[in-house]
């Protein structure tokens, strides 16, 4: 019998102090509210890590029943949670890492006004994404799941006197919104047809279904329809608009929600789902082209912006690609490797470019800045470390995340992995861009002095505190959570060493009984499906050729990274003048890059103001005004018209009574004579 | 011998001009007397029936109409007399506070 | 058939019919009282032909010699003259005066064609008044002593409101005497 772990305690803490800072805060001091978010965040996470540390005790999975929420005839959904090896993951991610943006943020955020209230959106949003991670049915994973869409709003918003941070918000809302549309037709079709939403009921019966192969079935509509909600939480095509718009947020929250945790929550729904997914191959084929497509395209795009959170952004949006491409040919314990190294490099990326940012004193366009790694050594090294992670430079964290996921996507189709590869040599080439343009050159910004100019997205965030003398390093409580996420780039990427490079993967045993396979049939062929346990055996048939097919590839991922570094080098070190020769040379295909491929103003055109124009000219005008409003209002003049001839009949003038006296009893009169005469 | 439908046409003429009399006219004293027409028209009818019945208190009844109506008329008149006094005029048309 | 009975029926009736459409037609007040008198006389007459020898009398002594001749009095105390044409009620005219009219024409012919009632001799029923009144004081004790408090509030409300407001500063009878 498994021990009560009170898992509850995990959400809760967070909510607690959110409500703490959220109902108190204002009134209290910049300490108090510090101790209070920090207490909770981190309260959270050391129960989390006491849950781990019991885990192997565990018998699983482990459900902890809360209280009973629907009682609806046969169909019950509780406040339940759900502990396996993918959720104990996820918790560890969202926990570890948020706290350590929590520490980030207290000197982030320091000077700003609305710092209690950042620090209770960050705690409501960490309820949140962990009550989505624990959740033990869809129910209660789609509470999570909105609750983060709208600390997201909330967060995005945060300067919210800003116009442009307003709309950023309210996009990233609706566009998520469009993405929980179709999710909750999944859920509606799972209620319909299995007639319960938490997990394990859902999975045992679909369990003994076999795969649609021969065409589209239920099992793939509900993965299609969970895909559109992941593309919308997790910025896919054609969902993806809103996460550039949401750098709009400061950076703390760029990093966490927009990097670690939110963004994740589709992958790991999907991954979640593995049951379902894996019997509806078109479906799987559907989340395996989207996350090639976006990694491809969002990374195209990352090479023309000049603004360094947008870079990060698109960067985001493509590794998701990766990571939905993973899942897409049935790698999902590769894609959730993925996940983790993500949140730990991505997170370091974000808040190292927080650190920049600061140091410059608001300036977010790296044309403006260069020469920063003398002024910002530890800014500079840390994000030295993530940068090399995610480019796949071998040794770090994304080296091994990411070549576990070609290589799985080479053994399904080549397709993949050639976009794959193409794609991690832009990554790295952006990343490198980057990285020359910030840190090394001449420093070509203004921040020299006092009086920088005040960049939009910063306008918040005030400088008072510290006396501005130009350049300088961030204070340490934010330079050790930057350390810290440095040292996980590096090593975090050794739970996942493949056995063709000597190592034992860990990380995918470890995820194994998540992920084995229960497909009726699939004693014969191999099926696009994750064999957790049965790894070793399948790289134990064919070891030699396998080992070295896999060595092979992982060689040419790794000269496409260097092949990015080269090319960075060379027009962002080198020869700064060549990049804008080239440019202009192919000056069409760039507006065209440069201008994000117009995707904004396409939906802008044929989504955005026909349902506008519609709704202004049908709903309003028409309807409101024309139907609703001119009921009520001839309902009143109906009413005072009639009223307005009734009203004579009190003339006050004796004779006309007597009149309608005498005509009345006339009528009386007749009706009874005519009675009387009848009988 | 007459039938006493003809008594009762002669009721219900007398009180039909006093119907007529109060839509009509619009001095005030001239209404009350149409009234007081109606009355009589009523009290005729009254006593004829009396008589078709061969019940007394059909004659009885005509008493208390006349009272009633005696106490009516004096009232009436004592209004009408105030109403002169305030407003100058015994025209029914232009006693009219009580409009709209 | 032609009996005496008839003839005076028809003749008083003749009055009462004359004296009300007189009443309808006359522009002075004064008239129209006077053409009032004559129909209660006349109806005296008619409740003598039924045998309502005390009606009768009461008729003439109460109706035409008190009420009528109050309402002379207030007319001659209130100067009434010939009565203004203003404008009516639309409303009198067009629905009341067809509306009666209708109502009395039905009740007439009902009760000419469809009523089974016979016919009355003279002094049928002898309406002596040592017979009303055992009547009167003995099962009609009630209503009796209830008008006669009827009455009384007639007087007093009469009285009431047809006295001259208070004039403020005394009565000018009071002042001359100082």
């Amino acid at each position: 019998m498994n021990p009560d772990l009170k898992l509850w305690l995990i959400p809760i803490l967070p909510l607690a102090g959110a409500a703490v800072n959220g109902f108190f805060g204002r009134k209290s001091s910049r300490q108090a509210v510090t101790i209070v978010g920090l207490f909770f965040s981190g309260a959270a996470f050391a129960w989390a890590l006491g849950v781990a540390f019991r885990f192997s005790s565990l018998e699983l999975p482990y459900q902890e029943y809360l209280a009973h929420w629907i009682r609806s005839g046969n169909f019950s959904v509780d406040f339940a949670f759900y502990l396996d090896q993918l959720s104990l993951v996820m918790l560890l991610v969202v926990t570890g890492v948020g706290f350590l943006i929590h520490i980030y943020s207290v000197g982030y955020m320091w000077d700003d006004p609305g710092y209690y209230r950042f620090f209770s959106y960050l705690n409501l949003f960490m309820f949140f994404m962990l009550t989505l991670v624990l959740a033990n049915n869809y129910l209660l994973m789609f509470i999570g799941w909105e609750g983060v869409g709208l600390a997201s709003y909330l967060l995005i918003g945060f300067w919210f006197t800003k116009d442009s941070a307003a709309s950023a918000g309210k996009k990233a809302f609706i566009v998520n919104r469009i993405g929980d549309f179709g999710f909750l037709i999944g859920l509606f079709l799972l209620i319909q047809h299995f007639g319960s939403l938490t997990f394990t009921q859902v999975f045992d019966q679909i369990k003994p279904m076999s795969p649609e192969t021969a065409g589209a079935g239920l099992l793939t509509a509900i993965g299609i329809l969970l895909l559109v909600g992941a593309c919308g939480k997790s910025a896919q095509i054609p969902l993806y608009v809103w996460l550039p718009d949401a750098m709009e947020g400061p950076t703390p929250v760029s990093a966490l929600i927009h990097a670690a945790t939110m963004v994740t929550a589709g992958v790991y729904m999907v991954s979640r789902s593995h049951v379902i997914f894996e019997r509806a191959p078109i479906a799987l084929t559907v989340v395996a082209v989207i996350g090639t497509l976006t990694a491809f395209f969002a990374a195209t795009i990352g090479i023309a912006q000049t603004d360094i959170k947008k870079v990060l952004a698109y960067s985001t949006v493509s590794q998701l690609g990766y990571m939905f491409m993973a899942c897409g040919v049935g790698a999902f314990s590769a894609g959730i490797f993925h996940l983790m190294t993500h949140a730990f490099f991505k997170g370091l990326l974000f808040l190292a470019a927080g650190s920049v940012i600061h140091a410059v004193g608001g300036e977010q366009d790296m044309r403006r800045m260069g020469g920063l790694r003398t002024k910002l050594p530890w800014t500079f090294w840390t994000m030295t470390a993530a940068t090399l992670a995610i480019a796949g430079i071998p040794g770090l964290a994304g080296f091994f995340s990411k070549d576990e996921i070609l290589w799985r996507a080479y053994q399904a189709s080549w397709a993949y992995w050639l976009v794959g590869v193409v794609t991690a040599f832009i990554t790295s080439f952006y990343m490198f861009r980057l990285w020359f343009m910030t840190f090394f050159g001449e420093y070509r910004g203004e921040a020299a002095g006092h009086g920088a100019p005040a960049h939009d997205a910063h306008a918040g965030h005030g400088h008072g505190g510290h006396g501005h003398g130009g350049v300088h390093e961030s204070p340490k409580v934010m330079v050790i959570p930057l350390a810290i996420l440095a040292v996980l780039s590096v090593i975090g990427g050794y739970v996942g060493v493949p056995g063709s490079l000597g190592g034992n993967n860990h990380f995918d045993h470890f995820l194994g009984p998540v992920f084995r396979s229960t497909l009726p049939a699939e004693n014969s062929q191999t099926q696009v499906g994750e064999k957790g346990a049965t790894e070793q055996t399948t790289e134990g048939t064919e070891p030699k050729e396998s080992a070295s097919k896999e060595l092979m590839f992982t060689g040419i991922s790794v000269a496409a990274a260097f092949l990015g570094l080269a090319l960075a080098w060379l027009l962002y070190y080198r020869s700064p003048d060549l990049p804008h020769r080239i440019v202009q040379r192919i000056a069409g295909l760039y507006e065209v890059v440069c201008h994000k491929y117009y995707v904004d103003e396409i939906y802008a055109s044929l989504i955005v103001k026909p349902l506008v124009n519609g709704s202004t000219s049908i709903l309003w005008q028409g309807v409101d005004r024309k139907v609703i409003d001119d009921t009520v209002n001839n309902a009143a003049d109906g009413a005072r018209h009639v009223s307005d001839e009734v009203r004579h009949m009190q003339s006050g003038n004796l004779r006309s009574y007597a009149g309608w006296v005498a005509a009345g009893s006339a009528v009386l009169i007749a009706y009874m004579i005519w009675w009387g005469v009848e009988r | 011998m007459v039938p006493i439908s003809y008594y009762l046409v002669l009721s219900g003429l007398l009180f039909a001009c006093g119907v007529c009399g109060f839509l009509i006219k619009r001095n005030i004293i001239t209404i009350f007397m149409s009234i007081e027409l109606m009355l009589n028209g009523v009290n005729l009818s009254f006593v004829a029936f009396a008589a078709h019945w061969h019940q007394l208190a059909g004659q009885v009844f005509v008493f208390f109409v006349m009272v009633v109506a005696a106490a009516e008329a004096a009232v009436g008149l004592a209004i009408i007399i105030a109403v002169y006094r305030t407003r100058e005029t015994l025209n029914v048309d232009q006693v009219n506070l009580l409009k709209l | 058939m032609l009996s005496i009975h008839l003839i005076l029926f028809l003749a008083f009736g003749a009055v009462a019919a004359a004296g009300a459409i007189n009443l309808l037609v006359q522009r002075h007040p004064i008239n129209a009282a006077l053409s009032l008198i004559a129909v209660m006389a006349a109806l005296a007459g008619e409740y003598m032909l039924l045998g309502a020898e005390f009606v009768a009398a009461v008729q003439v002594i109460v109706y035409a010699g008190a009420i009528m001749v109050l309402f002379v009095f207030v007319i001659m105390l209130l100067n009434a003259g010939v009565e203004e044409q203003t404008k009516g009620s639309r409303v009198a005219i067009l629905f009341g005066i067809p509306g009666m009219l209708l109502g009395s024409l039905l009740i007439a012919w009902v009760v000419l064609k469809h009523s089974g009632t016979g016919d009355v001799a003279v002094g049928a029923l002898p309406g002596a008044p040592n017979v009303i009144g055992q009547l009167l004081f003995h099962e009609f004790l009630l209503p009796f002593e209830v008008t006669s408090i009827l009455i009384l509030i007639a007087i007093m409300g009469a009285v009431v409101l047809a006295s001259k407001p208070p004039v403020p500063g005394g009565t000018p009878a009071k002042k001359v005497q100082d």
